[in-house]
């Protein structure tokens, strides 16, 4: 739209300076709007202004966003909002990505992270009322400035307007007349009809600087005075260092410090290639591995016995022990799925300096309130001593809500005194993540002499990822996570029971983007296929039996279907698999169309239509693209993508044997979709639930032969196909 | 010390001839545009133009860089039309994979300005996406095709 808002500008916004600024807190009741003036009595952090909006004199409008760019384009819808409810002209607005604070916590989560497709759910309206208020006090201050009644008066694109005369003043020359207004604490937001921006597709504000190289990610920090750190790390879970040479370490031309962590021995040098040469020279000898005889295959036996263990009750309505037991047709089924890496493109890294009066972090997070509570503690200085510098983020899907090359980089640069840039390798990135959880999960179901679904009995074996991240969230033994998508599920099945048998295990786990419905959605949709197949009925008519009170679930349904021609004759060899799933607020189906190579098993999938309800929306483009990428990341684990484990530790180590889905594997993707104008739902993540099973269904239909263990790799596609 | 030809410009930088030209390119010369994924080519983060050919930076030891001409993303000028094209069909996302994806799709086009649907399949198909954007990256680089055809 303009090239003057692609560089986003990093303006030190001061509270002294001139111009309006409209800053908030979060109060017991609400939230409070400040002025600058009352802002500045609010906070004893001179350094980070509540200010979430600025009107300089010079015409600028300065959004600040509080939320991590991943990628999600939320460096574009947030200001969006702003914009559209200030009155604002888009070619006038600047971003300023938030230093970390109390004031920038999200409202909801009362912490400052990106995660959960929450970022435009949780913000919208916080957004809006301050917006709101900052346009109305500019219209006051116009009345004023004219003596005219403020009902003559309207904003319109960045100015206020008198209606009658037609005489106009900017924003910017009237900022600092409005700045010494009182702030309205209720002020009137626009109507639907009334919005300008909100809906459309405006284009993303990074797309100029992430097309030339310009824009800055983590991997980018250059701090002055800086060293280059490589850590050497044990390559099976829990095992202690024996040995390691460090005089040999310190002898390597620009080696400054060899430091121990608790995750390993590091390398503190002037170079990149210093510190790796010096790492080497390390010769790290470890000991005692903890669980030298885990791999693979031994973790899948220990998820499959854990399966005769029992749970912990989840869900419980009607009896379906009974309803099984009495049932026309019963069938049962156990889903298998892998640990999953995130391998964002960027690899982990951080740069952090720790001084004696002054901390600074830079790092591509989406964590910020963790990494500020992590270097106060670490640097030991005060809260307002540390400054978290949010870069742009090479990918995050929830690896980046961790901290760990955090800690670890803050701990380096106390220990070497001086700036420290960590960079992992991509090894290290893969072999030290916190992994999708593997799940073992047995189903049993039934439908009744019409065909009609009557009882469904579901038992998931899985690590817990909130036991760990957010144990307070662990009710009566259970992992939300592990069960969502399972306990929430719409459909209509008179007697239900869900289990949870949760594993420990030395593999960690965190979120991966969708979490829980990541392998949730597979099982459950699968085994809503088998069902249908059990009751002789075609997979869209069953769902949608089962969904007579779910409307927008039917209708997301209907339209994938629609859209993808369901039931409409194929050219031969295709076939097409259906699936639906809600997560995050948002409810997606999926049309996946396939073929099967039946000499070697290979699954090429050629089209995907996707039709989303995420209630309202604010950029369509940025909708389309984030189903797109769901769509594209969730492909590559249903038909790729497997760690795999030896000797204690992790196997996988790089793309060469964990590959992604490339541009050849990638079918033709189409999203609709559907404004219900319900409740704002997520976007970031309900793309990738429907995916896998989607394809399994078509893979189903293509040969009769059902996929229950993921990945489908042509080998388990071939061993399945045996079976029919 | 070692001579670099890189967008035009001679740069030395200290360094032995065994580090990868990739590291530096980004953490000495400072031209970051060009990014670490893998480092061992299976990605195509790191992909610059040696001689007019789209390469691995990761994989070329600096010392065999010398005396060629290197070109990055930062050679490419904003009115390219494959950043042009980049930029309509809104392709990145994180954006962190896209300096390679473009270095690659611009060696391409020089080397075949109209190519076919197979043809751009088999030459980005090295270059990984997590984000997902291929379908766009793929739309772009035909909107380049055209836009190229343009008189």
């Amino acid at each position: 739209m303009t090239r003057s808002i692609t560089r986003r500008e990093f303006l030190k916004t001061s509270m002294i300076g001139a111009g309006l600024t409209i800053a908030a807190v979060m109060t017991p009741s609400g939230l409070r709007l400040l002025s600058a003036e009352e802002a500045k009595k609010e906070t004893l952090r001179a350094l980070d202004p509540l200010a979430w909006i600025t009107i300089t004199p010079d015409n600028i409008v300065t959004v600040t966003v509080n939320k991590s760019e991943m990628g999600q384009g939320v460096y574009t819808s947030l200001p969006m909002i702003v914009a559209d409810e200030l009155e604002a002209d888009w070619k006038q607005v600047r971003i300023k990505s938030a230093s970390a604070g109390d004031e920038y916590k999200d409202p909801v989560w009362k912490s400052q992270a990106t995660g959960g497709s929450s970022s435009i759910r949780n913000m919208y309206e916080p957004l809006r009322k301050m917006a709101a208020a900052a346009r109305e006090m500019l219209i006051l201050a116009a009345a004023r400035t004219w003596g005219v009644p403020v009902r003559d008066c309207a904003a319109f694109m960045g100015t206020v307007k008198h209606i009658k005369t037609g005489k106009a003043l900017s924003y910017g020359a009237l900022s600092t007349e409005a700045s010494g207004l009182q702030v309205p604490q209720t002020p009137r937001l626009k109507t639907e009809k009334q919005l300008r921006y909100i809906g459309k597709a405006v284009p993303r504000v990074d797309g100029h600087e992430k097309s030339t190289g310009k824009a800055m990610f983590g991997i980018d920090t250059f701090v002055p005075d800086m060293l280059y750190a490589s850590i050497a790390r044990p390559q099976q879970y829990g095992s202690e260092v024996a040995s390691f040479n460090k005089e040999a370490a310190e002898g390597v031309k620009g080696v400054r410090a060899v430091a121990r962590i608790p995750s390993g021995i590091a390398v503190c040098a002037e170079t990149i290639d210093a510190a790796w040469k010096g790492r080497n020279a390390l010769n790290v000898k470890w000991q005692d591995p903890k669980y030298s005889d885990m791999d693979t295959a031994s973790l899948e036996k220990e998820f499959a016995a854990k399966l005769n263990d029992r749970g912990i009750t989840a869900k419980n309505e009607g009896d379906a022990k009974a309803a099984l037991g009495q049932a026309a047709k019963r069938i049962e089924a156990t889903y298998v799925l892998p640990y999953l890496a995130h391998a964002t493109m960027e690899p982990m890294n951080c740069t952090a300096s720790v001084k004696a009066d002054q901390c600074d972090v830079w790092v591509p997070t989406q964590n910020q309130t963790g990494v500020h509570n992590l270097a106060v503690k670490i640097s030991g200085l005060k809260p307002e001593q540390v400054h978290v510098h949010t870069t742009y983020l090479g990918g995050g899907f929830g690896r980046r809500f961790e901290t760990d090359v955090v800690e670890e980089a803050l701990r380096l640069s106390r220990a070497a005194g001086r700036p420290v840039k960590l960079l992992w390798t991509r090894e290290e990135d893969m072999q030290n993540d916190f992994y999708r959880p593997a799940t073992c999960t047995r189903i049993e179901g039934a439908v009744d002499e019409k065909g009609r679904a009557i009882a469904w009995s579901h038992k998931i074996v899985c690590p817990s990822i909130f036991s760990r991240v957010f144990p307070d969230r662990v009710k009566d033994g259970i992992d939300p996570a592990a069960v969502e998508g399972v306990q929430d599920m719409e459909y209509e099945i008179p007697n239900l029971y869900a289990e949870y048998v949760r594993i420990d295990l030395p593999v960690p786990v965190g979120f991966w983007r969708s979490v829980g419905s990541s392998h949730n959605a597979f099982t459950v949709e699968s085994f809503v296929d088998e069902l249908a197949h059990a009751a002789k009925k075609d997979p869209l008519e069953f769902r949608l039996g089962l969904l007579k009170n779910h409307p927008r679930a039917r209708r997301v349904l209907e339209t994938a279907a629609g859209k993808a021609g369901w039931g409409k004759p194929l050219k031969k060899g295709r076939a097409k698999g259906i699936a639906y799933h809600l997560s995050f607020g948002s409810y997606v189906a999926e049309v996946a169309e396939v073929s099967v190579n039946k000499k070697n098993g290979a699954i090429k999938v050629h089209r995907v239509v996707c039709a989303v309800d995420c209630g309202s929306v604010v950029n369509p483009e940025i909708v389309s693209a984030q189903m797109m990428g769901g769509i594209t990341m969730g492909l590559s684990a249903a038909l790729k993508e497997k760690m795999e484990f030896a000797r204690g530790g992790v196997q996988s180590e790089n793309f060469h044997n964990y590959d992604l889905l490339r541009m050849s594997e990638t079918p033709k993707i189409e999203t609709h979709i559907v404004t219900s104008g319900d409740k704002l739902g997520g976007i970031g993540e309900p793309g990738v639930p429907p995916i896998a099973p989607a394809v399994a269904n078509a893979v189903f239909a293509a040969t009769g032969a059902r996929i229950r263990n993921l990945p489908m790799k042509p080998e388990t596609v071939l061993a399945a196909m045996k079976k029919v | 010390m070692i001579s670099l030809d890189i967008n035009g410009k001679n740069y030395q930088a200290d360094v032995g001839p065994e580090v990868p030209l990739l590291w530096v390119i980004r953490e000495r010369l400072k031209l970051t545009g060009t990014k670490f994924g893998c480092g061992i080519g299976t990605c195509g983060s790191c992909t610059v133009h040696i001689d007019g050919k789209a390469q691995r930076s990761c994989q070329v030891p600096v010392g065999e860089a010398q005396g060629k001409k290197i070109t990055t993303i930062e050679g490419l000028a904003d009115t390219h039309p494959v950043i042009k094209a980049w930029i309509k069909e809104e392709v990145p996302q994180c954006g962190y994979c896209q300096s390679g994806q473009i270095m690659q799709a611009a060696a391409l086009l020089a080397e075949d300005p109209r190519p076919s649907d197979e043809k751009i399949i088999n030459a980005m198909d090295g270059n990984l996406c997590r984000c997902g954007t291929y379908p766009r990256i793929k739309l772009a680089i035909r909107t380049a095709v055209k836009e190229g055809r343009k008189p």
